[in-house]
C-alpha cells in the first residue's frame, strides 16, 4: 500500500519518500518443515506490519511443499516468495543473505525479521550489511515506535539487563529470540509466488558436507520446557532420571558449566553466561546452586523451579517454586507424580 | 599463515550489572574488565593452529586506550602482536566495519571472533566482517581443523551439528569446544609487555544503531517452597497456577 508522506526523525527531520513499504520475514525450513519458532517470527513480523500499516511477505528458501507454505498464512503472511533452487538446497549464509536481500529490495521492505536461530545468527548480520541496516539480534519485544524513533528491546549482559536499541537506519533488521513473543494466529489466504534470483558461485564458497540432527531430542535453544541438572547429580551415570523427566514433559535437557566442563554432558547443553542463554516457559534446575554466571543464562525463563538439598542455594532467590531436598529422592517422586498427572 | 583474532573488552562474568546517567550508561565503577571468554577460545585456537612456527596470530580490539591491559592479556596468552583501533566500539556494524577495513590492509588467511560478547550479546561482528570483505563466514562453530588451505568446520544447529568446508579466506565465530582456553604463563606475561601493539585510527561510517537505555529485570516474587515429599503439589501448581505443563 502507498503510505502518506510523513516526517520521521533520524537525527534531523526530513520528508520520507513516498513508496511501497512492507515487512519481510525469512522463514527457515528444516527438511521442508517450519518449526514453531518460525511461526513465532511470522506472528511478530505481522504485528510490526500492523503497527506500521503495511503488508507482510515471507521468503522461504528450499524445497517446501505448498501445503506447508500455506501454513504461514495462519500467522498473517499475505504473500510468500518460494525459492526452490537446487544450488540453495543447503543453508549457506552468504548465498541466503544475497537472496533475502534481493527479496527485500523487490518488496521494498523496510523491516526484515528473522528467527534468532543458529542459522539466523549467521544470516542476519550479512543481510544488515548488504542493506546498510541496523540490526537487533535477540529482540524480546515488539518495536516501540516512539516519535519517529524505532526502538527494540533485547537481552544484554547475558540476561542481567535489557538494552533498548534505536535503529537509526532506513531499513531495519530484527532477529527475534525464540519464546519471546509467542505464536499468534492471524489467518489470511497467502499468495504464493515462485522467486528465482540468480545465485553467484562466489557466494557458495562454504560447502555443507554433512548435517547431523538428533531427531529424538527436543532442541534446547527454542525449547519451551527445559530440565537442567548440575554437579548435585554426582556423575554422568545419574542422568537417566533427568532424561526420563525431560522425556515425559517433552522438554529439552540442559546442564551447568561444571557438568559440561567435566564432560558429563556435551557443551551444547551448557546454559549460562558462557554457554547459551535460553528463555523457556519452564526451567527446572536440579542440583544446581545458581552461580551468577548460570543465572545470567536462564533468568529470562518465565517460570523457574529449583530442586536443591541446600536451602541456602542462591538459586532459590530467583525461583518461583522450590523443593529443598535430595535430587535422588525428589526427582523419582516428581516422575511418579507426573505420570499420575498425565494418566 | 596469518590469523586475526578480534577481542572484546568486557566486564568480568561475576560483575553486578548497574547503570548510570539515567540508565543510559553501563556503570564501570569498580568493574574488572577481561578478554571476552569466547574470544579467549578463538585466540587459543589461533595459537594452537600456529604452533610450531606455522603462522602468526594478531589480536585486534576496537577500543580506547583503557582497553590496553586486556590486549596485553591476549598477548600474554600467546598472540604475536596486537592492533587497537582507537574508537569506542559503538555498535557491531561500526566495529565490524573497522575490523574489515583493517583486514584489507593485511593479508589474513583466517579471522576468528568469539560467538558473542558477554556484554551486548550480539552475534553480529563475524558475519558482518565476512560480508564487508565478501568472504565466507561461519557463525557459532564448535570445531575447526585447518590443513593450510581448507578448513573443516563443525557448526552448531538446533538439535545437532553441521560440517562445513571452506577453501580460501574465511571468518568464523567460536563457541565452547573449539579449543581449551589457554592460561598465560610467566614467560607469556613478561614477553607481553614488549610485544608490538599498533594503534590505528578509526574510519567514519554512518550510524545505523545505538543503545539508548538499559533496564534491569524486575525481581521475581518470593519462592513458593513445596515439601520434598509432595511432588504431586508441584506438578499441580505447574499445571493450574503457572500453566506451563
Amino acid at each position: 500500500m502507498i503510505r502518506p508522506k510523513e516526517v520521521i526523525s533520524t537525527g534531523w527531520n526530513y520528508i520520507k519518500e513516498e513508496r511501497n513499504m512492507s515487512v519481510l520475514v525469512y522463514v527457515e525450513q528444516v527438511d521442508g518443515k517450519f518449526k514453531k519458532s518460525v511461526f513465532e517470527a511470522v506472528s511478530y513480523a505481522k504485528a510490526i506490519a500492523a503497527q506500521t500499516g503495511t503488508n507482510l511477505t515471507a521468503i522461504a528458501i528450499g524445497d517446501v511443499a505448498e501445503s506447508e507454505l500455506q501454513e504461514l498464512g495462519k500467522y498473517g503472511a499475505e504473500k510468500i516468495l518460494s525459492v526452490n533452487n537446487t544450488e540453495l538446497k543447503n543453508f549457506v549464509n552468504q548465498a541466503y543473505a544475497a537472496v533475502v536481500t534481493e527479496a527485500a529490495q523487490k518488496e521494498a521492505a523496510d523491516v526484515i525479521v528473522l528467527s534468532n536461530s543458529f542459522s539466523g545468527k549467521g544470516l542476519a548480520p550479512r543481510i544488515a550489511v548488504k542493506l546498510k541496516a541496523g540490526l537487533v539480534d535477540g529482540a524480546i519485544e515488539l518495536p516501540k515506535l516512539d516519535g519517529g524513533k524505532f526502538l527494540v528491546k533485547k537481552n544484554a549482559f547475558s540476561g542481567k539487563a535489557f538494552a533498548v536499541t534505536e535503529l537509526t537506519s532506513d531499513i531495519k533488521v530484527i532477529a527475534l529470540n525464540p519464546n519471546a513473543f509467542g505464536v499468534k494466529e492471524n489467518s489470511v489466504s497467502p499468495a504464493i509466488e515462485a522467486f528465482s534470483p540468480a545465485v553467484q558461485s562466489t557466494d557458495l564458497a562454504a560447502i555443507v558436507k554433512e548435517i547431523v540432527r538428533a531427531t529424538d531430542k527436543v532442541s534446547l535453544p527454542d525449547a519451551e520446557l527445559v530440565v537442567s541438572a548440575g554437579r548435585g547429580l554426582k556423575g554422568p551415570e545419574n542422568w537417566g532420571m533427568i532424561e526420563e523427566l525431560a522425556g515425559l514433559l517433552g522438554a529439552a535437557t540442559a546442564c551447568s558449566k561444571p557438568v559440561s566442563d567435566a564432560d558429563w554432558r556435551p557443551h551444547s547443553e551448557h546454559v549460562g553466561q558462557t554457554g547459551i542463554a535460553i528463555s523457556p516457559n519452564l526451567y527446572i534446575a536440579i542440583g544446581i546452586s545458581g552461580a551468577i554466571q548460570h543465572l545470567a543464562g536462564v533468568s529470562s525463563s518465565k517460570v523457574i523451579v529449583v530442586i536443591n538439598k541446600d536451602p541456602e542455594a542462591p538459586f532459590f532467590k530467583v525461583a518461583d517454586y522450590g523443593i529443598v531436598g535430595d535430587a535422588f529422592e525428589v526427582v523419582p517422586k516428581l516422575i511418579e507424580a507426573l505420570k499420575a498427572h498425565q494418566a | 599463515m596469518k590469523i586475526l583474532v578480534c577481542i572484546s573488552n568486557v566486564p568480568d562474568t561475576t560483575t553486578k550489572i548497574t547503570f548510570t546517567n539515567d540508565n543510559t550508561q553501563f556503570n564501570t565503577a569498580g568493574v574488572q574488565f577481561i578478554v571476552n571468554p569466547y574470544d579467549e577460545i578463538a585466540l587459543s585456537k589461533a595459537i594452537e593452529l600456529c604452533e610450531g612456527g606455522k603462522g602468526t596470530v594478531t589480536v585486534l580490539n576496537v577500543g580506547e586506550a583503557a582497553t590496553d591491559p586486556t590486549i596485553r592479556k591476549a598477548l600474554a596468552i600467546g598472540a604475536d602482536d596486537a592492533v587497537r583501533i582507537n574508537a569506542v566500539p559503538r555498535d557491531a556494524y561500526f566495529t565490524a566495519y573497522q575490523i574489515a577495513e583493517y583486514a584489507r590492509t593485511a593479508d589474513f588467511d583466517i579471522i576468528l571472533t568469539g560467538r558473542e560478547s558477554i556484554d551486548y550479546n550480539g552475534n553480529q561482528v563475524a558475519a558482518m566482517i565476512g560480508e564487508f570483505l565478501e568472504i565466507p563466514s561461519i557463525s557459532i562453530i564448535k570445531k575447526l581443523e585447518y590443513d593450510g588451505t581448507t578448513a573443516t568446520i563443525e557448526r552448531e544447529i538446533e538439535g545437532g551439528k553441521e560440517i562445513v568446508t571452506v577453501s580460501g579466506k574465511f571468518v568464523a565465530s567460536c563457541a565452547e569446544g573449539v579449543a581449551e582456553p589457554k592460561i598465560p604463563n610467566m614467560r607469556g606475561i613478561m614477553s607481553a609487555r614488549t610485544k608490538p601493539l599498533t594503534v590505528v585510527e578509526a574510519k567514519d561510517i554512518a550510524e545505523v544503531a545505538k543503545v539508548v537505555s538499559f533496564e534491569t529485570p524486575a525481581p521475581r516474587g518470593a519462592v513458593k517452597l513445596i515439601p520434598a515429599d509432595d511432588a504431586t503439589s508441584l506438578i499441580g501448581l505447574l499445571h493450574t497456577e503457572a500453566k506451563v505443563i
